[in-house]
């Protein structure tokens, strides 16, 4: 169940819309749902068809199409790196093989404390800042050497 | 950071982009301006024109002709948007526009809505540059206290609404079509066209779709007027642009200078080819653009019309710098997974093409490739291109086309040796990244 | 107009014409998939595309508009070349499993790589494996044959009325699928399966039953709702063993219900009878033809003898063919007897003897033209689900339409207004549509409308009705079943008179109408089928029904026949007969005889039979015209069922318009009901309305045939103490143990009861009053 803060947050999402074009607040609504859930899980899928009268399939499809939203559990901490061309020509690929020796993981597992899971990205528009990655869809770090990415996992508590 | 210019401008340690400095810096006077003399839409419009503004998202379309296409005596609702849904590998210009000035932003939707009798906006800002997002639904609500969005711009009976909608992670959002479905509330995947979003749009209703940096533009054009924009660049290519340069670079970045200004001196302000290598080859506008090898591309200069007949496009003015350690096909084989992963999977050339590109590339990086596979690639792109609803299908063959074209050698020594010309370390050196003790 | 030139071949087409829509009028084929006439334009598929003049590249011929002067190519090198670029795309992930699939030999995808494709493949890497999805007992998906032409989703979303189907993910990892382990519930899912151009959706029941060229192809009607949808069925060794649609835009257009489509299965189910039976000693055994009927003759004259001609009764189901209907009441009537009716769930006759012949009053394919829709008393949706499409797609564009009825369900209907109201306050809330209506048009109203207030919503309605200048009333089945039926009648046709516009019925059965034109009805001197069954005659004939199911008061059905000295039951299954019959002769069901049924709008539509019939089982037709012969009754020499047909119709079809008739005048209006404390709301299911739905294996697996319930608001819950899911005993004449169900679509004080079921076939009356309590 979403909490009376997320359906007041999804409220302020309906209302930059015309009265009857509620759906297309269904984006900031699964994206609100996620980040106090953590993931978008079947029951949520369904509250968030409800609240906004759209078939729960519908809600599915773009869950299923807009790749930030998790239709599995995640660990708390989400890293999503970007390994594009632009992003790659300045060490993109290397800070993601970086990233997976430090966690000990894979692109798309998790850490077996469940702290940590590893996300292939794409283009996140700030490909002057490579080696770029993104931490629960919200952080974007640029820069990322070694020495940053240290510094990163560290501040993860 | 970048150079000066009327977008980026001021010394990075001075912007704000507080709506207090944006006025300080002459914000909102184009918007007083209109409003104190009541400048009648035409005129507007007719600024634009005479401005030679193109389109900044990609495809150059004149600013003011679109403008010109919404139906004025429409009755009910229409919409102005804006395309912030940046994600064309190699561009990251709209991110700073947004963060050092996103009431420079408002300020064109704002102008825009009066000039198409629009009473509502949005912003699609893409999904991944959260902290932007966030930024600009801030900046949004300085400019409603100060009465410069809502009921009654300024006193006058001219009223707008202008909101952000955030993408969350599509590429294919970037097509104007998509965003509006994607604005809509569904998956992004682009409308056939006709009709157009000027005549069917958001919510089917006639609607104006800019990039960021385009309407940016447009408080410059009516201070100053659309012929001074048009004199800072150069015939039929008007005013300053924003060029995003990543890759092998000492100083990647976003630097707005005057059309028309030379490809090498553009290099100059990135600090040059990193490390002092060997410049290689260049995408110059975004990664759907076809990439031109060094000896073309450093005789251009940063314009639509120039690019355009060295065999390629200024597009979004994102400049892929690639220097000798670049493996060409490594590099066509990111952009391959790319357009893969990103197709909205709507129609079949691009649904199944795509993948079939990129296994085959796949193949050829691996050492499985074989001497017919060039060939092949070609023809697929060839049934690719021109067959889809919208461009991805022409982005995802274009790079195809040129890395062959201009590397082919390239290709059939990897094809041949199943492995590539330039040496896996010597790659990595290149990246610059370094793991540390 | 627009003129247009394709293939060198010139035409003019309408404005907003496409370049597909053109090449249809010059009969130019067009190579596609995602494009269909009836869907919207997705344009996805690519394989339409075609050279235009001037036109850089390639464009779909289906997204397209015609511009004046416009020539196209649509086998130009550029459009053969694109056309077979599609078509290698199509390909590389398609599994090209024909052998093994369903839709070989009637797949569009198999059909055009035969013109496009190429003889050896390009493509080497691995294919695309798609996990199949359970879509429920009707549909079976083999996803890794998709092509995505999302025909499927769209039809979910814009014909059925609710997006059942998505495409999920992106790319090429797109897959056509129902939210997360849902299944495609609308009562309209097995269309999907004609839609699907290749071989990802087909029909489970026909499953890798034969191959589809093994099957040959007969016309009939269905035997189900008032629509007469127009069949494909498909035959085997003298066995059905599909049933597809056969297209009739004025009828069913291109669709069937799942119920017309899947109820074939139990033509062959084990509950078909296949001897005549008889019961001697109170022992059934299997006897011959011969001892059957010379059983029911000596018998009848028995009954007669003993008890007069009066006692003798006849009750039909009204999805028996014309030709049954008229040789039944003809024996009736021949005998000496007034007593028959097809009306068994109607329980107000007052109409009767006012020359009133219930019709839609209008032809189905004029819906799309009414800008004013209000149905009265309907399950619309589950009761009449392709006349309800029709009104869906009208809504969609202008049609306002209305609905007073006595339950929320969705209609999947974009309602202009709508009045849910107890059963009891049906009459009195179309009374105040009707008083506001004449309100507004300044007409006088009957004296007995003089008390009435309308309500907010009767207003709506009202002003709705008077805003337009086309309109329809329809009463739907509920509200024929009503007590007060005459009334609704009067008052739906005062307001269609006050309106303008046309008043009509819902038919509820395959032929109600026919029952009409056969005469299978009484004259003022007989007996209708509640009094036939309340006042207890010792013989009875029952025709394809299921009194125990079929009537308005089964309870009180199956004491009569039980009490009776000769029930013969003529059914083609083993019913419950065997509880109450003396003799059950098995008869032809519409696959095995030919007959007519004539629709809701009048249409005659006659059909042969497509197989011979099963064991035993003999047209019920010949069986009533021996029986004729048998008591020595006149006028039984017909040789064929047209000659039976030509009896009733007089040899013209066209006579049929001549007796329809909606207009009943001296009506007395009754508009005081008594509202008891708890009122039953009884619904025939939609699986459970007829005798040969209720025997189809798959179609009673889906959820509209979930048991019934004894469903109701919160309020009514908690006034009665009760939590969803308990166990209650409903009573009403008899008592039926039940799940209590939350409804909120139920009115206060009101529950919902569905009948035509086994479970609650205990019961007494569709309506009146009830109790419930803890079981």
């Amino acid at each position: 169940m979403l909490s009376q803060d997320a359906f007041r947050k999804i409220d302020r999402e309906i209302a930059k819309y015309p009265a009857e074009q509620k759906q297309s607040a269904v984006m900031a609504a699964l994206a609100i749902a996620q980040m106090e859930q953590g993931w978008l899980s079947t029951e949520t899928l369904e509250e968030v068809a409800c609240y906004l009268g759209m078939p729960p399939v519908a809600v599915y499809e773009v869950a299923s199409f807009y790749n930030m939203y998790d239709l599995a559990p995640v660990g708390k901490y989400k890293i999503t790196v970007c390994t594009n061309l632009p992003c790659a020509l300045s060490g993109g690929v290397h800070a993601a093989d970086y990233l997976k020796q430090k966690l000990g993981v894979g692109f798309n597992e998790t850490t077996a404390d469940g702290k940590f899971t590893l996300k292939e990205g794409e283009c996140m528009g700030a490909c002057g800042d490579a080696p770029v990655l993104l931490v629960n869809n919200v952080r974007m770090c640029s820069f990322m050497q070694p020495a940053r990415i240290d510094a990163l996992l560290g501040e993860c508590e | 950071m970048g150079a000066l210019g009327f977008i980026l401008n001021a010394e990075e340690g001075e912007r704000s982009w507080r709506l207090a400095e944006y006025v300080k810096r002459g914000g909102y006077g184009a918007l007083k301006k209109i409003i104190a003399e009541n400048i009648p839409a035409d005129q507007i419009v007719g600024e634009l024109k005479k401005s030679s503004l193109r389109g900044r998202g990609g495809a150059g379309f004149p600013t003011g002709l679109k403008w010109s296409f919404m139906p004025r005596q429409f009755p009910g609702a229409k919409y102005v948007v804006c395309n912030s849904d940046e994600g064309e590998p190699g561009t990251f210009k709209d991110r700073d526009i947004l963060r050092w000035n996103p009431h420079m932003v408002i300020e064109g939707m704002i102008i825009a809505g009066y000039a198409m009798g629009c009473a509502r906006g949005y912003n699609y800002i893409h999904g991944e540059i959260w902290e932007i997002y966030k930024r600009f639904e801030e900046a949004l609500e300085e400019a409603r206290a100060a009465k410069l969005l809502g009921n009654n711009i300024l006193g006058s009976d001219f009223s707008f609404e202008l909101q952000a909608h955030h993408g969350y992670g599509a590429y294919i959002c970037g097509e104007e079509t998509a965003l509006l479905e994607s604005i809509e509330g569904k998956k992004g995947q682009p409308r056939f066209k006709p009709p157009f979003p000027a005549s069917f749009g958001l919510y089917g209703k006639p609607t104006t779709i800019n990039n960021t940096e385009t309407f940016a533009s447009v408080p410059y054009i009516i201070n100053e007027g659309g012929d001074r924009f048009l004199e800072l660049g150069k015939p039929n290519n008007g005013g300053t642009k924003l060029f995003s340069v990543s890759g092998h670079v000492n100083r990647p970045g976003n630097f707005e200078v005057p059309m028309g200004t030379p490809f090498k001196d553009l290099i100059e302000m990135a600090g040059g080819v990193r490390g002092g290598r060997k410049l290689k080859a260049v995408i110059p506008g975004g990664s759907s653009a076809p990439v031109l090898p060094a000896e073309i591309i450093m005789e251009c200069t940063l314009d639509y019309d120039s690019i355009a007949k060295a065999g390629s496009m200024l597009g979004s003015g994102a400049v892929i710098v690639m220097d000798e350690t670049t493996c060409m096909v490594n590099a066509l084989l990111r952009l391959d997974y790319f357009y893969y992963e990103e197709s909205c999977g709507q129609c079949t050339p691009c649904r199944e093409g795509t993948g079939w590109l990129w296994r085959v590339v796949k193949r050829i990086e691996h050492g499985e490739g074989r001497p017919e596979d060039l060939d092949l690639l070609n023809s697929i792109t060839d049934n690719i291109m021109g067959r889809t609803i919208c461009a991805l299908g022409d982005a995802a063959s274009m790079p195809v086309k040129s890395f062959i074209k201009h590397f082919r050698p390239e290709f059939e020594y990897h094809i041949e040796h199943k492995r590539c010309l330039v040496p896996p370390d010597v790659q990595r050196a290149g990246s610059g990244f370094f793991k540390v003790a | 107009m627009l003129e247009i030139e394709i293939d060198g071949r010139k035409t003019e087409v309408a404005d907003g014409s496409t370049v597909m829509d053109a090449a249809h009028q010059l009969g130019i084929f067009i190579p596609h998939f995602c494009y269909h006439k009836k869907l919207s334009i997705a344009a996805n598929c690519r394989m339409c595309l075609v050279q235009v003049e001037k036109a850089p590249k390639p464009l779909p011929a289906c997204a397209t508009p015609v511009t004046n002067g416009m020539k196209v190519m649509t086998h130009s090198e550029l459009a053969v070349h694109a056309q077979k670029g599609v078509m290698e795309f199509l390909l590389i992930n398609h599994p090209l499993d024909c052998p093994i699939c369903d839709q070989g030999g009637e797949c569009q995808l198999q059909d055009l790589a035969v013109g496009y494709g190429q003889s050896a493949a390009r493509y080497e890497e691995e294919k695309r494996v798609v996990v199949n999805k359970n879509l429920g007992p009707l549909i079976a998906t083999d996803m890794t044959r998709c092509i995505h032409c999302t025909r499927c989703v769209r039809f979910t979303q814009e014909i059925a009325g609710l997006m059942e189907l998505g495409q999920a993910f992106r790319g090429e990892h797109a897959e056509i699928m129902p939210f997360i382990e849902k299944t495609v519930d609308s009562e309209l899912s097995g269309n999907v399966i004609d839609l699907c151009p290749v071989g990802a959706l087909t029909s489970k029941p026909f499953r890798f039953a034969a191959r589809t060229w093994e099957l040959s192809r007969r016309k009939s009607v269905s035997p189900h709702d008032g629509l007469g949808a127009n069949l494909i069925v498909q035959v085997k060794h003298d066995r059905v063993l599909r049933v597809l649609p056969l297209e009739n835009e004025d009828v069913n257009e291109c669709w069937l219900s799942d119920k017309d489509r899947f109820s074939y299965e139990a033509l062959n189910s084990d509950a078909r009878l296949t001897r005549p039976m008889l019961k001697q000693c109170g022992e059934w055994r299997e006897v011959d033809w011969q001892t059957a009927l010379e059983f029911i003759g000596s018998d009848l004259k028995r009954v007669v003898r003993e008890h007069g001609v009066a006692s003798v009764g006849a009750l039909a189901s009204p999805h028996a063919t014309l030709e049954e209907l008229h040789l039944l009441q003809k024996f009736v009537r021949g005998a000496g007897s007034e007593n028959v009716d097809c009306r068994l769930r109607q329980t107000d006759f007052s109409l009767d003897g006012k020359g009133v012949t219930p019709w839609l009053g209008m032809p189905v394919a004029e819906i799309p033209t009414l800008d004013r829709v209000l149905v009265v008393g309907s399950f619309l949706r589950k009761d009449h689900p392709l006349l309800a499409q029709r009104l869906r797609q009208a809504a969609k564009k202008s049609t306002r339409v209305s609905l007073l009825h006595v339950a929320d369900d969705d209609q999947l209907i974009n309602l202009h207004a709508k009045s849910i109201v107890a059963p009891s306050a049906l009459a009195a809330e179309l009374a105040g549509i009707v008083k506001a209506v004449a309100e507004a048009k300044g007409a006088a109203v009957d004296a007995a409308l003089a008390g009435v207030q309308p309500s907010a919503a009767a207003k709506a309605i009202a002003e709705s009705l008077v805003s337009g200048e086309k309109g329809a009333i329809f009463l739907g089945n509920f509200a024929q079943q009503h007590a007060q039926a005459a009334t609704l009648h009067a008052l739906a046709q005062k307001l269609a008179e006050l309106t303008g516009a046309r008043f009509g019925y819902l038919g509820e059965a395959a032929n109600s109408v026919g029952g009409y034109v056969a005469h299978a009805v009484p004259n003022a001197s007989g007996l209708n089928a509640v009094r036939m069954l309340a006042e207890s005659c010792r013989a009875y004939f029952v025709l394809h029904a299921e009194p125990e199911l079929d009537c308005a008061n089964p309870q009180q059905a199956l004491a009569a026949l039980k009490a009776a000295d000769l029930v013969v039951a003529l059914t083609p299954f083993k019913t419950r007969a065997v509880d109450y019959a003396h003799v059950i002769l098995p008869i032809a069901p519409f696959t095995e005889t030919s007959g007519t049924f004539i629709n809701t709008e009048g249409r005659v539509q006659s059909f042969n039979a497509v197989v011979k019939p099963l064991g035993e089982t003999r047209p019920a037709w010949k069986v009533l015209r021996v029986l004729g012969n048998l008591l020595g009754l006149p006028g039984f020499e017909q040789e064929s069922s047209e000659a039976v047909r030509a009896e009733v119709l007089g040899g013209k079809p066209a006579s049929v318009a001549e007796r329809l008739n909606n207009q009943a005048d001296g009506v007395a209006l009754n508009l005081a009901a008594p509202a008891p404390a708890l009122q039953r709301i009884a619904d025939v299911p939609i699986h459970f309305a007829d005798p040969l739905a209720r025997r189809a294996p798959s179609l009673q697996k889906t959820r509209d045939a979930a048991p019934p319930a004894a469903r109701m608001n919160a309020a009514t819950l908690a006034k009665l103490g009760l939590a969803a899911g308990a166990q209650v005993k409903v009573s009403l004449g008899g008592t039926a143990i039940l799940a209590a169900q939350l409804d909120a679509g139920v009115p206060d004080g009101c529950v919902r009861v569905a009948a035509g079921h086994e479970l609650t076939s205990g019961l007494g009356p569709m309506q009146g009053e009830l109790t419930v309590e803890r079981a």
